[in-house]
C-alpha cells in the first residue's frame, strides 16, 4: 500500500510540476475537459432551464414595456452611431495624414457564462464556447460595458477565463482624459481594481475613466475598464494609492462577448506568450 | 442497509453528485464556507468498503476537480491521494474506536487536505487568502457529522453480522 501511494504521490508531484512550468499538459487537460463536460451542463441546467423559463413566462405587458425600452435605447444608439461614423472617417483622414496604422475592425462572438463555480479565491469563469468555435488563449473578453476579463485555458467546447479583477491580473490600461499611461491589477475583489505605479504628482482624478490602451497585444485598444474611485496621495512613498471600480458589471453578466481583432487574429501564440509575461 | 458490499450505484452517485456540488454556484457569502464535498464522500466510502474505494479512486476524483475547478492538474489529486491513504492505514480500528475520536481524526485529515492545497498555490505563486482557506474544515465538518450518522448505522448492521 505505502508503494502504491509512493507511485501514485511522485506521478501526481510530476504532474503539477510539468503543468506549472509548462504548456504541454494542453492535451491531457483537453480531454479531460470533455471528460467533465457532462458535470458542467449538469450543474448549469437548472439555471438555463430557469431563466427559459421566466423567458417564456414573462407577462405581455412586461414584454411591450421592454420592447419599448429597447426601441428608445436603440434610438439613443443610433444617434450616437451617426456621429461616430462621421468621427471614424475623420478619425482615418487623420490617421492617413500621420502615416500611422488604422484601427482595426473587431470580430466578436457572443458566450454564456456557464453557472459553475471554480476557485473561490479566484475571478474565474467558464464560457460556453470554446476549441470548436475558434476561441484561443489570451482572447480578450467584453460585455455590454466595457471589459470583463481574457481566456487562459481552452477546452473543445468550453473556455476558461479569468476576470480583470482576478488577483494575478494585470491590465494595461490610460486615463481617458489624457491618455497617461500605467496597469491596472485585479484585486481578488470583483469590485475593485487597484493601480499600485501611479506616481504621486500623476494627473489623476477621482472619476476618471481607465480604458484599455492597447499595450501587451490582448486587449484592443480604447474600451472602457473602470472609474477611479479613489486617489490618495502618499507623500513618504514614490507610488500614490489609487482604487478604481470596473465599468462592466462583473458579478451579474451571463452573457460576454469574445474579441477577435485582426492584429491579434494574425499573432495568437505571440499574444499568449505576452500574457504570461505581464502577469 | 447494505452499504458494504455489491452494491454499486451509491458510491458512484454520491461520487458524482459530490463533482457536482463542489462546481455548484452558492450564493458570495458562502462561497468561502463550501464543503469539500468531494474530500468528505471519499473519505466516507474509503471506510465504508476500503476494498473498492482507494488511492485510484482519490487520484481521478482529484483529476476530475482539478480540470473541473481550473486549479493546477494534480493539485486535488494529491490532496486526496494523501488523507485516502492515511484514512485507509487507520481503517482497521474504525470499529473499535469512538465516533468522537473517528470524526477527530476526519477534522485532522481534512485541515490537511486544506493544508495540502495551501501549500501547492503557496509554490505555484497563485494568490490567496490565508484566513478564509480554512472555513471549509468548518462546514465539511457538519456534512461528516450526517454522513456519520449514516456510517454509525452501517457499522452497527456491519457488527450484527459478524
Amino acid at each position: 500500500m505505502g508503494i502504491v501511494f509512493a507511485v501514485l504521490a511522485m506521478a501526481c508531484i510530476a504532474l503539477m510540476v510539468v503543468d506549472h512550468r509548462e504548456s504541454h499538459l494542453e492535451r491531457v487537460r483537453q480531454v479531460l475537459s470533455v471528460a467533465v463536460h457532462p458535470i458542467r451542463v449538469a450543474v448549469d441546467l437548472p439555471f438555463a432551464a430557469w431563466q427559459s423559463a421566466s423567458h417564456s413566462l414573462t407577462a405581455q405587458r412586461e414584454l411591450l414595456e421592454e420592447n419599448e425600452r429597447l426601441r428608445r435605447d436603440r434610438l439613443n444608439a443610433n444617434f450616437q452611431l451617426q456621429r461616430l461614423a462621421a468621427l471614424e472617417m475623420e478619425n482615418a483622414r487623420l490617421r492617413d495624414l500621420l502615416d500611422s496604422p488604422a484601427a482595426h475592425d473587431h470580430r466578436v462572438l457572443v458566450a454564456e457564462i456557464l453557472a459553475v463555480d471554480l476557485d473561490p479565491y479566484r475571478q474565474r469563469f467558464n464560457v460556453n464556447r470554446g476549441l470548436a468555435n475558434g476561441v484561443f488563449v489570451g482572447q480578450a473578453l467584453l460585455d455590454a460595458n466595457g471589459v470583463v476579463g481574457q481566456v487562459v485555458d481552452v477546452g473543445p467546447f468550453t473556455a476558461e477565463a479569468m476576470a480583470i479583477t482576478d488577483a494575478d491580473h494585470a491590465l494595461p490600461v490610460r486615463v481617458n482624459r489624457n491618455g497617461l499611461r500605467t496597469v491596472a491589477l485585479g484585486t481578488g475583489d470583483n469590485n475593485r481594481l487597484r493601480l499600485p505605479y501611479v506616481t504621486n504628482s500623476a494627473d489623476i482624478e477621482v472619476g476618471d475613466l481607465l480604458v484599455s490602451s492597447g499595450l501587451g497585444g490582448v486587449f484592443p485598444l480604447g474600451f472602457p475598464v473602470a472609474h477611479v474611485l479613489e486617489v490618495r496621495m502618499r507623500p513618504g512613498q514614490s507610488f500614490a494609492e489609487v482604487i478604481a471600480e470596473p465599468v462592466s458589471a462583473l458579478d451579474r453578466d451571463r452573457e460576454v462577448l469574445l474579441v477577435w481583432n485582426a492584429a491579434t487574429e494574425t499573432s495568437a501564440v505571440d499574444d499568449a506568450s505576452r500574457v504570461s509575461e505581464l502577469q | 442497509m447494505a452499504l458494504g458490499v455489491g452494491n454499486r450505484i451509491w458510491p458512484a452517485l454520491s461520487l458524482l453528485a459530490a463533482l457536482m456540488l463542489a462546481a455548484a454556484p452558492v450564493p458570495g457569502w458562502f462561497t468561502a464556507f463550501r464543503p469539500e464535498w468531494v474530500a468528505v464522500v471519499l473519505l466516507f466510502w474509503s471506510l465504508v468498503a476500503p476494498e473498492r474505494f482507494g488511492m485510484l479512486t482519490a487520484v481521478g476524483m482529484g483529476l476530475a476537480l482539478d480540470v473541473l475547478t481550473g486549479a493546477l492538474l494534480g493539485q486535488h489529486a494529491l490532496a486526496l491521494l494523501l488523507v485516502v491513504y492515511l484514512c485507509q492505514r487507520f481503517q482497521p480500528r474504525i470499529r473499535v474506536i469512538p465516533l468522537a475520536q473517528l470524526t477527530l481524526m476526519i477534522v485532522m485529515l481534512l485541515a490537511l487536505y486544506e493544508f495540502v492545497l495551501f501549500w501547492v498555490d503557496g509554490i505555484a505563486d497563485r494568490t490567496v487568502p490565508f484566513v478564509e482557506r480554512w472555513a471549509p474544515i468548518l462546514s465539511s465538518t457538519v456534512v461528516w457529522l450526517v454522513a456519520l450518522t449514516v456510517l454509525d448505522r452501517w457499522r452497527r448492521v456491519a457488527h450484527a453480522r459478524i
